[in-house]
């Protein structure tokens, strides 16, 4: 963790170094960086904008998200709070609005680049989340398994779906 | 530093000069560097795409290589006939049927031609079929997958050189023996070798391709016992018939060096498969016994398998007569190439300082008015000037292979005088010639040997490179040259070293398969018996003596990565699912003393590598691949126990804590 710290550091001080450079023309790669850095979207990158929720759950969906989750998903993520290779699920759609879940699933390496949320769990996963080639259903389906993991595991589910 | 460079110059121009003078003598030097914009013709920068996929033989490795197209960079290798270590290709218990032959397990061949599906004569980008030259078989490689996905062997063949070659559109694939041999039941096979006239026979093999490439062997023309050397298909208005050169009309069985080549002239035999179709329809086909492997590669389990056919339908051509013609072609023809109207067929004596090219229109007419000046073993042989379209004289010595460009040219290779000559097909006058380095034997134009050639390249594949390239010890690399044919005047513009020792090669526009790759397998698809389709489905069952691994991969763990009670005595079967669903991810998997390979299986995908534990202890596997930043920790233990142990058979994935 310390290495990351550092690391953090010694790249914020290039960019400082960089962005002190003054008065060259042409912007360099770093400063449009920072100057184009995106503001956090709750929402994440990606095709999905808003996503409706239903409660009761649709239990078919449930079904569905499980058997991709299992397939696909459970390598990496455990369901309940538990970092192994990706972070356990317990509590996700309490910490991530459901358009951020599912453009994450389907659009990985975009929020990979350019989501701080994602870029955020990636320097403390160190892991690249492979894309699993889901479908927008594949991944509503697998939404609404977390929801109702959530509610098994966390007692309650979409907390942060108007944050 | 400029005196050598005028130097080099000066010795460039000199060659340059003494090759145009004396177009028959083999350059002495290391000649000429490319001209002027070469490089920037050949460079393809960094992130950007080859125009051209080039499918070349590897000869004897047995194997594809994929060529990008005109940087000359290799892309991959495909293995064919040969097991390939790198992939696991014939060690894996899924893929070792794919080498299964009527005489067992063969896993190498020598694979010399390629031919890459066509339809209306034009490149569709389907499939790429490749011969074994050695045991007898034709093996067909996917061009979405890039990998052989069927191969069938041939039987009543003695070594499979005029092979293969691809009717119009892809109906057949025809395989013709090179070798002549006794064929028949084991009584007609014993015989003595001197009796090679009445007892040897050619076979000419048509397997047939259908929607989805599955090749059946459907008929086999039982010939005289000639070598068939190379074929082409006739196309446009000479579909329908097939063209193959036959060398040895000798008859010669030793010392073929210098008996085979008594005859003047030997043959081009022109073949109706049409015809032999009405036949078969009629049938008069004879089912004969014979005994060959059919194998093939099931694309959802991953699985391969061989069937062990038994008979085969035979054609007797001596008794069912206007199939076979011959065509009296001089000095043992090697190349036997149709032009891209299918008017003219180019028959290259290897030992001749000339070329005669055939007219298909002439041919019918000779063979409609009876115009034959004899027979050769039963079979009318057309009167040669009857079917002779003209003669290329003094093209140079020894004319090999000829391509086309769709422009009215054709080019041909000449071995012994080591150039590539370009003559008119309509005026048979030569227009230009460039050296090769050296001894060049086939060429391939993208299209080539299609109905509409693409043009713009030549590439000479070379069979003694010499002092072209850092020297490695007594064997050297073999090579290939590119060419730009696009202007009058062929240039020179890149040498580049090849895998093995290619024969042919074809080479097609990269958008007619750049977009249609496969890029993972869906694991909703996989159907593999011993799939773990999700890490809950990681698991291990003993069997007896058999051990089954289920196992999963994905970046960037093994699951079960701790496996304990297996013993001395059992076989273990690691079947490896990767989890990935994403281009580009292949796992690997490899254990300590395994006696065959690795094992790589792609995203999707379910592989076994079966290992026999020979000692007690605790034995590491990993990941060969590097698959992510923790690729190094993709590691697990298995631990063998004695014969006699009681240890319990269990398996986990991450438990830390201690017993």
């Amino acid at each position: 963790m310390n290495k990351v710290i550092l690391s953090i550091t010694l790249i914020s001080m290039g960019l400082i170094i960089s962005c002190g450079g003054g008065d060259t023309t042409a912007p360099n790669a770093a400063e449009t960086a920072v100057t184009e850095a995106p503001k956090a979207d709750p929402k994440g990158i990606g095709a999905i904008t808003s996503v409706t929720l239903t409660d009761p759950m649709e239990q078919s969906m449930i079904a569905s998200g499980k058997a991709i989750y299992e397939m696909k998903c459970s390598a990496c993520h455990k369901l309940d709070g538990m970092r192994v290779v990706g972070p356990g699920f317990s509590g996700i759609t309490n910490r991530r609005r459901p358009e951020w879940v599912m453009n994450m699933i389907t659009n990985t390496e975009v929020m990979l680049e350019k989501d701080p949320a994602a870029q955020a769990l990636l320097e403390e996963c160190l892991m690249r989340m492979p894309n699993q080639n889901l479908s927008t259903g594949d991944a509503r389906d697998v939404l609404e398994f977390m929801r109702k993991n959530d509610e098994d595991t966390a007692g309650k589910k979409d907390g942060a779906v108007n944050s | 530093m400029k005196k050598s460079s005028f130097f080099q110059l000066g010795t460039a121009v000199a060659a340059a000069v003494v090759i145009g003078l004396f177009p028959g003598c083999k350059p002495k030097a290391p000649g000429q560097v490319g001209v002027g914009d070469a490089a920037t013709k050949t460079y393809v920068a960094p992130g950007q795409y080859d125009e051209f996929y080039n499918i070349v033989s590897g000869g004897f490795n047995g194997q594809m290589s994929v060529v990008g197209l005109p940087s000359g960079r290799v892309f991959r290798i495909v293995p064919v006939f040969s097991v390939n270590p790198e992939s696991g290709y014939g060690y894996s218990e899924e893929s070792k049927a794919m080498l299964n032959t009527s005489f067992g397990f063969v896993p190498w061949d020598d694979l010399h031609h390629i031919a890459l599906s066509t339809t209306k004569g034009e490149h569709d980008g389907r499939w790429a079929f490749g011969n074994a030259n050695n045991t007898p078989r034709v093996a067909r490689v996917d061009l979405t997958t890039f990998e052989t996905t069927e191969i069938i062997e041939l039987p009543n063949s003695g070594g499979n050189h005029s092979s293969p070659f691809i009717t119009e559109n892809s109906e057949y694939v025809v395989a013709s023996s090179r070798f002549s041999v006794p064929i028949g039941t084991d009584a007609q096979r014993d015989v003595p070798i001197n009796t090679y006239k009445e007892n040897f026979k050619g076979t000419v093999s048509f397997i047939s391709v259908d929607t989805e490439g599955g090749m059946k062997l459907a008929f086999q023309l039982v010939a005289p016992p000639v070598n068939f050397d190379l074929a082409r298909s006739g196309k446009g208005k000479s579909h329908g018939w097939f063209f193959f050169s036959c060398y040895n009309t000798e008859a010669a069985y030793s010392l073929l060096e210098v008996n085979a080549s008594q005859k003047d002239k030997d043959y081009i035999m022109a073949l109706n498969w049409k015809k032999a179709e009405e036949y078969i329809k009629e049938g008069k086909g004879t089912m004969t016994k014979a005994r060959y492997a059919h194998n093939k590669m099931d694309h959802h389990s991953f699985t391969a398998t061989s069937t062990i056919l038994e008979e085969v339908l035979q054609l007797d051509p001596s008794v069912l007569k206007d199939i076979i013609y011959f065509i009296p072609c001089p000095k043992s023809p090697h190349g036997c190439d149709v032009d891209p109207s299918g008017e003219y067929i180019v028959g290259s004596g290897k030992l001749a300082a000339q070329i005669p090219v055939f007219s298909f229109t002439k041919l019918m007419k000779a063979i409609e008015d009876k115009d034959f000046e004899g027979d050769y073993a039963g079979h009318p042989v057309v009167r040669y000037e009857s079917a002779l379209h003209g003669i290329v004289e003094k093209p140079g010595l020894g004319p090999l292979h000829t391509e086309f460009d769709g422009k009215g040219n054709a080019y041909t290779s000449m071995f012994v005088s080591s150039e590539v000559v370009k003559w008119d097909i309509a005026t048979l006058q030569v227009l230009d010639r460039i050296p090769t380095y050296y001894s060049v034997g086939h060429i391939c134009i993208p299209g080539g040997p299609t109905a509409k050639p693409h043009g713009k390249y030549l590439i000479a594949y070379n069979k003694i490179t010499k002092d072209r390239y850092l020297p490695t010890g007594p064997e050297l690399c073999h090579a290939a040259q590119l060419y730009d044919i696009s202007g009058d005047k062929m240039k020179l513009l890149l040498d580049f070293p090849t895998i093995g020792e290619p024969h042919y090669a074809e080479a097609l526009p990269a958008s007619l398969i750049k977009d249609k790759q496969v890029t993972f397998y869906k694991l909703e698809e996989n159907t593999h018996p011993y799939a773990a389709k999700g890490e809950g489905e990681a698991k291990v069952v003993r069997k007896g003596k058999e051990i089954h691994v289920y196992m999963t991969s994905i970046r960037s763990h093994f699951s079960p990565d701790n496996i304990e009670g297996v013993k001395i005595g059992d076989e273990v079967y690691f079947h490896v699912t990767n989890l990935e669903q994403d281009w580009d991810v292949p796992h690997g998997f490899a254990i300590r003393g395994a006696k065959t390979a690795e094992t790589l299986i792609m995203p999707g995908a379910t592989q076994t590598l079966k290992w026999v534990p020979e000692r007690v202890g605790v034995v590491p596997f990993y990941c060969t691949d590097f698959c992510s930043a923790l690729h190094q920790e993709m590691q697990g233990y298995i631990r063998i126990s004695p014969a006699n142990s009681n240890v319990e058979l269990k398996y986990s994935l991450g438990e830390t804590s201690p017993q």
